[in-house]
């Protein structure tokens, strides 16, 4: 038996994209090159600005987008699933064992459910509970472990606040007892004090049902607080992998370095001024050759080496991989 | 010496389908030329609805108390009765910087030509002198290319991009008070260094007020002089933001720091304050932050009390109640 719950082989994930119906089709490399293991009972964090590829990364692991290159293994207890030869009938076992905990908690719930139903509907379209009474034990089980009000099981979304909304999400993701989860930006839309209460609760719910959290996230410091290895990304790649300590208090890769110190201390006196990439991150369909951090990176050199380099982790110390080039300049 | 801005005992009330709605109670804020104010809270705190009451943006049902004063620059927002005075405030004296740069920007229309558009509105200025501030306005915050950008659309533009056009167009009519209302929400972290830095260089450049707005204590820290804190549209702590940030006395204060996590300490637990904002239209009688504080007493002496800052320290002011539970 696998200690990892989720293997990502060389995965590369590309779109085609047309400007107009008279130019030529492009292929846009959006995830490019990835190899990650999680590990059961991990809290694997994923972090990078938005374009960096990190929702159509969790997206690709979970069967909901096309993977071009590499694979996906999945290792439940008894066999394993890969996603690049997985059959429609395999599709729906594997739904039950991996779920997704969206973003806006607003736009995640439909208005017309009331939240029994919402949390419900899963069992109902696995075919996972056979009877009414069944369902409604699940969904009282799992909405209590979710801290929510069982009374308020027969209102409707809106009578809810962003922070229980998020709740009723992480219930109907949790419902099918699934042991995988991709957090996509699941609590960036929340005020802090419920994203403190939110973390808490994800947290918790790990121990109590034995989860594996993919966490993508753009908020280093809550990364930083939950996770136990984070993999920074850009441009489609992985710069930098790490457990999250090691990570955090030990910075190797120039965009890393960059992200931790653009974090604005909550400390008055600590001005201390932010390492200032120059402008913005690329468009994914014209990635820079070489190093994709090159245009950006403050230790780009001037002969322009970086062009010809290819990309890669390498790792550093224990457990510690880089991007080959961010070694050297680093 | 008269401030730049002030605000004398504002309550907005609106007038909506379910009932009157108190958005904001009884606050006064005080700004002067050169000084950055960070106005921090919650959604629903009334952060937003402060900054629109000055500008006088809110919708036609909102009702303002009559011994209430917005005065900017000697001038009483509240007391204008023609469309004319509102048009020298807005945009003219005060500029405001939104959230949304895409929403703010009309679509169909060269950034170019609205930053024109605006310009001629409030100087006297011919179509070419308008352009030429506008371009040297592009390329003073930092956008490359400055004469290309002026002649594009919108969505041509990056996040980043956009929100600096959109400083640029606040900017050039030289307001003396700018309304920067989560200017920094949308972007990226390594973007919004940047857009800091930059606004920080113009303020100080420039010399103007600035009210700052954003749920971010971290980007307060950075950017502004004192901070107001809000929580149900009252000031429950107010002060510079060091004597604040370091030394927080009101319970809410407290726990919105507690609840952040903090990149340099993450043996810290993530402590939430319990419960939730409470809807508007059951706004807690008494101290509006008993529902949820810690210190709430038993008997419920915390519902008659009537709401206030008083000063503690020189400069930091504090709620009456916070006062009274922050020694228990």
């Amino acid at each position: 038996m696998s200690e990892n719950i989720v293997s990502v082989n060389n995965l590369s994930v590309s779109f085609d994209y047309q400007e107009n119906f008279l130019s030529k089709k492009q292929k846009i490399k959006a995830v490019n090159n990835i190899n990650i293991k999680i590990k059961k009972g991990s809290f694997f964090g994923l972090v990078g600005e938005s374009g960096s590829g990190k929702t159509t990364l969790g997206r690709a692991i979970l069967g909901a987008n096309k993977i071009s290159q590499g694979n996906v293994i999945f290792h439940d207890d008894e066999r394993d699933y890969d996603l690049t030869t997985i059959t429609s009938r395999e599709m729906k076992d594997y739904r039950k064992k991996a779920q997704l905990i969206f973003q806006d908690p607003y736009a995640a719930l439909s208005p017309r459910m009331t939240v029994r139903d919402i949390i419900a509907e899963p069992l109902e379209v696995m075919k996972i509970t056979n009877s009414r009474q069944e369902t409604d034990e699940k969904v009282r089980e799992i909405a209590s472990k979710c801290r929510l009000n069982l009374e308020h099981l027969r209102r409707y979304p809106h009578a809810f606040s962003g922070g229980q909304r998020q709740r009723i999400s992480i219930a109907r993701a949790l419902v099918s007892n699934p042991k995988f989860i991709v957090a996509d930006e699941s609590v960036a839309a929340l005020d802090v004090s419920i994203q403190a209460d939110i973390l808490n609760l994800l947290k918790q719910l790990q121990n109590e049902l034995n989860l594996t959290y993919l966490f993508i996230s753009h908020d280093l410091s809550v990364v930083a607080h939950v996770c136990d290895i984070v993999a920074v990304m850009y441009l489609g790649h992985i710069v930098e992998m790490a457990p999250s300590r090691k990570l955090f208090s030990n910075p190797k890769h120039p965009y890393t370095k960059a992200l931790l110190s653009s974090i604005p201390s909550i400390d008055p006196e600590n001005k201390s001024k932010a390492i200032e990439l120059e402008g913005e991150i690329p468009s994914a369909m014209n990635p820079p050759s070489g190093c994709v951090f090159r245009t950006r990176c403050p230790h780009a050199s001037a002969d322009g080496k970086e062009v010809n380099v290819e990309m890669g982790l390498v790792e550093v110390e224990p457990d510690h991989l880089v991007d080959r080039c961010g070694v050297n300049c680093g | 010496m008269s401030h730049l801005l002030e605000i004398n005992n504002l309550d907005v009330k609106f007038d909506t389908d379910e009932g009157r709605i108190t958005a904001i109670d009884n606050v006064s804020l005080t700004l002067d030329q050169g000084r950055v104010l960070g106005i921090v809270g919650e959604s629903g705190s009334g952060k937003s609805v402060t900054a629109k009451s000055i500008m006088q943006l809110n919708p036609g049902n909102t009702i303002y108390n009559d011994n209430a004063e917005i005065i900017i620059d000697g001038e009483n927002v509240l007391k204008f009765t023609s469309k004319n005075d509102l048009k020298k405030i807005r945009g003219g004296k005060v500029s405001m910087i939104f959230q949304e740069p895409m929403a703010s920007f009309a679509p169909a229309i060269k950034i170019g030509s609205q930053m024109v558009e605006q310009l001629m509105l409030h100087k006297p200025l011919d179509k070419k002198e308008a352009k030429n501030i506008s371009i040297d306005m592009l390329n003073r915050v930092g956008i490359a290319d400055a004469e290309k950008r002026f002649n594009q659309y919108a969505f041509e533009l990056s996040g980043g991009m956009r929100q600096r056009a959109m400083i640029a167009m606040a900017l050039s009519t030289m307001p003396k008070l700018l309304l920067a209302d989560e200017p920094t929400t949308a972007l990226d972290v390594t973007i919004q260094a940047q857009v800091i830095n930059l606004m920080k260089d113009i303020i100080k450049e420039f010399n103007m007020g600035v009210i700052f707005i954003t749920h971010d204590l971290g980007v307060i820290a950075q950017v502004a002089d004192d901070v107001a804190v809000m929580y149900l549209g009252s000031v429950v702590e107010q002060g510079p933001v060091n004597e604040i940030l370091k030394n927080p006395m009101h319970p809410y204060t407290k726990g919105l720091i507690n609840a952040l996590p903090d990149i340099n300490n993450l043996d810290a637990p993530l402590t939430p304050i319990p419960g939730n904002i409470p809807s508007p239209l059951d706004r807690p009688t008494g101290c509006v932050f008993r529902t949820r504080c810690p210190h709430a007493s038993q008997e419920g002496k915390e519902e008659n009390i009537k709401m206030g800052l008083v000063e503690v320290k020189p400069g930091h002011w504090l709620d009456k109640c916070g006062v009274d539970c922050g020694k228990i």
